[in-house]
């Protein structure tokens, strides 16, 4: 597994108030799924930039970090009890779902930050399913939800409040964990500095998920040589098959 | 030890799939099914996507049958002939089972039809098969009983007749093409070989001896099995070449300890043993469709 500790430094020139910006490192990059593969951390950690001094009465700074998965599309079904046998009777597509989403934070999320403007970033949970704005009946809702509950139960979303901690208002850390069962694809890791209830900073890293090695070398093959993929996997079965017969053979005589 | 799978995109214990296809091996040798319906549902509760678990579960069934057939080519235990004229039956079926299968899915509710086949099919024969190896085994305990000698029934009024010499039977060729027929339809809806549903219609329908039925029966799940991997690698790209390595590591070693095993267990016992899986997978299925699951939505990715 890759482990070294590339620095990829992001500053963000434009904050929304010009006062505040926030440098980000993270431990990795790149991260490779190899056979061995049983998960892996990635250590986020950043400092703030100031031109000036924090005035006197300003409201205490909180940060924010969001690592999010690519959006796929997904099938959800509802079962329902049907002549005494619990059957699916309803599904509905969802398109924009990510594969994986991680939330942490300095404080509670409800204390930090207003819903409406969590819902507008994608932060929490709650709002890693983004819905389209004209579909906002409550079926549909309970459905986006219910990918939510599934994948935190799975491990694959996660929301982890007062989990960074911030010291001086300055510097700041966290480990997130990626699960065993990551899905390749382009990540992104959102970093947002919160005073007052508003985002008065935001940086975007990307982390690039990829299988590695064999993995990639037999994912390739059964996409693009499907036939001889197949005929291989014929192969190997019927040697496996012949070799155990053979031993046992031998082992009996 | 942890292996992250390239096509299912999990990670999971290597000693787990290992012992897991041992097991179901050691099954397949002794009873002469493929073991797709335990390992089928087994992938599934470890977490395996239900499309990428049946396909991967036809190529490890051709690894542990093709184990499995080699002890019985050396025992003359195959009837190469009834297997053939099977086979015929069964590829026509596959074929014709996709198509059904296509069609049910359009309509939706494929999984339910699948669950509600394996049910039924399951309870059918695993019932029959438990009360005729009970009978068998009572009668054989009784001093006095007088064995019947082959039945004749409408089989053998119908024409094309033939003589397989290795099953010592000279009957019509219409009831075995029927009977491949018949499962590999329900194969192809299961994603199993269909072991399970040839072996008993071998014995019950086809009167064939118990000792050819295992060896004759894994011969013809072998090609139908190939079959559908290749179907599956090539439309689907559902087959994971690890996975059903780790499966077969275990499953051609437990295939041939199971080929052993059956040897020295009477024709009898090995019906009632496998009646009582059988069922006992039948009852699994059934309590899941009819106990509250915790979850009620469950969610697939990449749509339809």
């Amino acid at each position: 597994m890759l482990r070294s500790l590339t620095l990829i430094f992001a500053v963000l020139a434009t904050a929304l108030t010009a006062q505040e910006s926030v440098i980000v490192g993270l431990s990795q990059s790149h991260v490779a799924i190899t056979a061995n593969f049983s998960g892996s951390e990635i250590l986020v950690f950043g400092a703030v930039k100031r031109d000036a001094p924090v005035p006197e009465d300003a409201s205490p700074l909180d940060v924010i970090i969001v690592i999010e998965g690519p959006l796929e599309q997904v099938t959800v079904r509802r079962k329902e009890k049907v002549f005494g046998i619990w059957i699916n009777t309803e599904s509905v597509d969802i398109d924009n779902a990510p594969s994986f989403f991680a939330v942490a934070t300095t404080g509670p999320l409800a204390d930090i930050l207003s819903q409406e403007t969590q819902q507008q970033h994608a932060i929490g949970v709650h709002h890693a399913v983004r819905l389209p704005d004209h579909d906002l009946d409550p079926e549909m809702e309970s459905f986006s939800e219910a990918i939510s509950r599934v994948r935190l139960a799975s491990g694959l979303y996660s929301e982890r409040e007062g989990i960074i901690t911030l010291r001086s208002e300055t510097l700041f850390d966290t480990r997130i964990q990626l699960p065993a069962n990551l899905v390749e694809g382009d990540y992104t890791a959102k970093i947002f500095l919160i005073r007052d209830q508003q985002i008065v900073g935001e940086t975007n890293l990307d982390i690039l998920v990829r299988k590695e090695g064999l993995e990639r070398w037999i994912y390739n093959l059964a996409h693009e040589h499907a036939l001889i993929y197949g005929l291989l996997s014929l192969l190997v079965a019927l040697v496996a098959g012949y070799g155990a017969s053979e031993i046992f053979r031998r082992l009996r005589s | 030890m942890q292996i992250y799978l390239p096509i299912a995109e999990v990670s999971v214990n290597v000693f787990l799939l290992v012992g897991l296809g041992g097991l179901v091996g050691i099954l397949s040798g002794m009873f002469g099914v493929g073991g797709g319906f335990l390992m089928t549902p087994l992938l599934f509760m470890i977490g395996i996507p239900p499309a990428v678990a049946v396909a991967t579960e036809a190529n490890q069934i051709v690894a542990s049958s093709f184990s499995g057939v080699l002890a019985h080519f050396r025992r003359k235990t195959v009837d190469f002939k009834m297997g053939g004229v099977l086979l015929i039956g069964g590829l026509v079926g596959a074929a014709i089972g996709v198509q059904v299968f296509k069609y049910l899915k359009s309509i939706g509710q494929v999984e339910l039809l699948v669950t509600l086949t394996y049910v039924i099919f399951l309870g059918i024969i695993g019932s029959l098969m438990f009360i005729e190896s009970l009978n068998a085994i009572r009668k054989s305990k009784k001093p006095n009983s007088v064995y019947k000698k082959k039945k004749h029934n409408w089989i053998h009024g119908l024409p094309f007749k033939t003589r397989f010499r290795t099953s010592n039977l000279y009957i019509s060729v219409i009831p075995p093409i029927l009977v491949g027929l018949l499962v590999g339809v329900l194969a192809a809806i299961m994603g199993v070989g269909g072991g399970f549903i040839m072996v008993p219609a071998m014995i019950y329908l086809l009167g064939m001896p118990t000792k050819v039925v295992v060896g004759t029966s894994l011969f013809q799940i072998i090609f139908v099995t190939a079959f559908t991997t290749i179907m599956h690698a090539t439309q689907n790209f559902t087959v994971d070449a690890i996975l059903a390595l780790l499966l077969l590591l275990g499953g051609v070693i437990g295939a041939q300890i199971g080929a052993r095993i059956g040897v020295k267990l009477k024709a009898e016992q090995l019906r009632i043993l496998l009646a009582i899986m059988v069922l006992a997978m039948c009852g699994k299925l059934a309590l899941d469709l009819l106990l509250m699951p915790s979850e009620l939505y469950s969610i697939r990715a990449g749509g339809h």
